[in-house]
């Protein structure tokens, strides 16, 4: 799997932690991988593990009851097991962050432009000034006016949308090969999540920077993304181009994600669709597919783990985890014309 | 800036005058207060009570002699009852003691209570921790009498390293300066690491959960960078403003038991002895000379804290 093609590649990646309450496996068993320049977009409810996977990508899930299995290739350097050193190098140069609210990841108490300059100087052999130059052509480029005298304001002195320039500005500061965005956009107002989207995924495409995207929003992946990794309950459940992930999706989880976007094209109907149930606790996930509980297509092989796999020909580099063979699955996901997940009870186990 | 001093000025005005009366006003109800009993000695006839009361106007309504005082005290020339000296005099000559013991054990409290807080914050929870934490709680529970007798018992009876009292000017010998303050600063700064080390502590465990120190990881920093710049950094601040109450409160001849255990004849002894003879002026004026380093200090600290803090305006 692992032929160094891809510029990150995630093979059998497991998270836990030791809590209070017992041992958490926040990311199962995930595999994927992302090419040089590529959008992927990381889709999933909350607590199915999106964040912890995309932070432990660069260790910094890393804690005394952590343990992590599995590898992360990126250019030839396996993370997982890399010292803390390392890591450093690597986080911020050339895989940077941007996190999920920028009110609180900025420090309240240093000037912006110390805060890019000292990513830059961790980074790159510059002097203060020449890193201050270089943070105010950031800010410029991100759309921030006046960079120059701005940069010498605080964090609270900014908006919510300015914040999250900031952030992408600093994310891109040591040019990366990677950026990391985790919902970037949940904490701002609604009127400019998509702006601040498009700006950062523009950005990326004119440097050719890959971009791990996690998000809610199907809008965007449909916008956005070349390729998408949905999960569920700590596992990815499907993964495909997103083109086929519209045109073909094979998990019925994606069926219930795709059938709960409101369209805009079609007749409002009373309520939107939604899947019913709860998301599996991952203290006491349930035995096999996490899904089955609310799957109204689950049967007696969903006690079994699916393993995730490429199960049409033609279609590569789409993988699932359902055990419906693909026939069944393209009758069952059709609801009222459209694809969707058939509401009511699921059928009972035998 | 300039509404800002202002505006604190005249706290420190109303501050001073809410101090002063209730101070006057303490003296006029406690038992054996009256002034003129205790001038005339335990044998005096009441004749001669009220004579010395006359004389020194003891018989006039409370708020004219409250002004009477307080006129003396502004123009510096106020005299003790008992000793009938000069208070401003008495007091300016507690001062170097005073200052000393100040400037030596808030240096010692500080770094030390920095110190063992940032040990304690490594490790939560371990060995180390917990026994830093167990020290700490020691030291806050230990009476300061309790910490300087023992000291003095071990360091100056026992074995007579250090002197067991008594204090030398910097200027005259500063070997001996240190001599005799070693002891009164390692009592006067143990509650106070104790006490700081714990507050640090919980700030820097709090500070490491920010998104903004799981940010400048993610910046590629490195963990020493991180603690240093933006967990310490945040986690001092709050130190800073607990270090200047205290110390003002210490130069402000609060620390009465170190200096009369210690014997340093500074101010806080000074107001120890006036107490024990309900000696009203010297109180007076001590007690408002403490309150005004309170109130300056108060001040520097806003405006340290609004510098440190951005966030933070003078003028809210």
């Amino acid at each position: 799997m692992n032929d160094g093609k891809h510029l990150l590649e995630v093979d059998d990646l497991t998270v836990s932690f030791e809590t209070e309450v017992g041992r958490v496996r926040a990311v199962d068993h995930a595999s994927f991988f992302l090419n040089a320049g590529e959008i992927l977009c990381l889709v999933g409810e909350s607590g199915s593990g999106k964040s912890v996977m995309t932070s432990s990508l660069i260790g910094l899930t890393r804690a005394e009851n952590a343990s992590f299995s599995g590898t992360v290739h990126y250019d030839g350097v396996e993370l997982i097991s890399a010292p803390e050193r390392t890591l450093e190098r690597i986080r911020g140069g050339q895989i940077a962050v941007i996190p999920q609210d920028p009110m609180t990841a900025l420090d309240p108490v240093l000037r912006i432009g110390d805060q890019i300059a000292e990513q830059i100087r961790a980074h790159t052999d510059v002097g203060r000034a020449e890193a201050f130059d270089r943070a105010v052509e950031l800010m410029d480029r991100v759309g921030i006016p006046q960079a120059r005298t701005r940069i010498r304001a605080f964090v609270h002195e900014f908006s919510g949308g300015m914040r999250q320039r900031i952030m992408i500005a600093m994310a891109l500061s040591c040019d990366p090969r990677l950026i990391v965005a985790d919902e970037p956009t949940t904490a701002l107002d609604v009127t400019i999540q998509a702006q601040i989207l498009h700006e950062l995924a523009d950005l990326c495409r004119e440097t050719g920077t890959a971009l791990i995207l996690v998000t809610h929003d199907f809008g965007v992946v449909a916008e956005l993304a070349d390729r998408v990794v949905v999960m569920y309950g700590g596992r990815i459940v499907e993964q495909a181009t997103v083109t086929d992930l519209f045109d073909d999706p094979q998990h019925p989880y994606t069926w219930g994600l795709l059938g709960s976007v409101p369209r805009v094209d079609r007749p409002r109907s009373a309520r939107l669709p939604t899947i019913a149930g709860a998301p599996p606790s991952l203290v006491r996930p349930p035995t096999g597919c996490h899904f089955a509980p609310r799957c109204p297509h689950r049967f007696e092989r969903c006690v079994e783990v699916p393993l995730l796999e490429a199960r049409l020909p033609r279609q590569p580099g789409h993988r699932d985890r359902c055990w419906l063979n693909v026939d069944e699955k393209r009758r069952l996901r059709l609801v009222g014309g459209e694809i969707g997940l058939a509401s009511g009870a699921p059928r009972t186990l035998a | 800036m300039n509404r800002f001093i202002v505006r604190r000025a005249f706290q420190a005005a109303i501050v001073l005058g809410l101090v002063s009366i209730f101070t006057f006003l303490i003296f006029q109800v406690i038992p054996n207060g009256d002034p003129a009993a205790r001038l005339a000695g335990r044998t005096a006839t009441p004749e001669q009570i009220a004579a010395i009361a006359r004389s020194w106007g003891f018989d006039r309504p409370i708020y004219i002699q409250y002004l009477h005082t307080m006129g003396k005290i502004f123009t510096g020339s106020v005299i003790s009852y008992t000793q009938q000296i000069n208070v401003v005099d008495q007091i300016r000559r507690g001062l170097p003691a005073t200052i000393s013991l100040a400037i030596g054990a808030g240096f010692i409290w500080l770094v030390f209570g920095i110190l063992v807080g940032l040990l304690s914050s490594l490790r939560p929870g371990r060995l180390l921790d917990r026994t830093l934490g167990f020290l700490a709680l020691t030291s806050i529970s230990s009476p300061v009498f309790v910490i300087g007798s023992v000291a003095l018992y071990f360091f100056a009876y026992r074995t007579s390293i250090l002197p067991s009292g008594g204090y030398v000017p910097l200027t005259d010998n500063p070997l001996h300066w240190v001599e005799h303050l070693l002891l009164p600063w390692i009592s006067l700064s143990l509650p106070f690491i104790g006490f700081y080390s714990r507050v640090l502590r919980g700030n820097v465990l709090d500070a490491k959960h920010e998104d903004y120190v799981r940010m400048a990881r993610a910046k590629g920093l490195s963990s020493r960078r991180v603690l240093v710049r933006h967990v310490l950094r945040n986690s001092l601040i709050p130190i800073m403003a607990l270090w200047g109450l205290d110390f003002a409160g210490v130069i402000g001849g609060g620390a009465i038991l170190i200096e009369s255990i210690f014997d340093l004849r500074g101010v806080g002894q000074y107001a120890a002895e006036s107490i024990q003879v309900l000696d009203v002026p010297p109180i007076m004026v001590i007690v408002m000379y403490t309150a005004v380093l309170v109130v300056i200090m108060a001040a520097i600290i806003d405006v340290l804290y609004a510098y440190l803090d951005p966030r933070i305006s003078l003028n809210a």
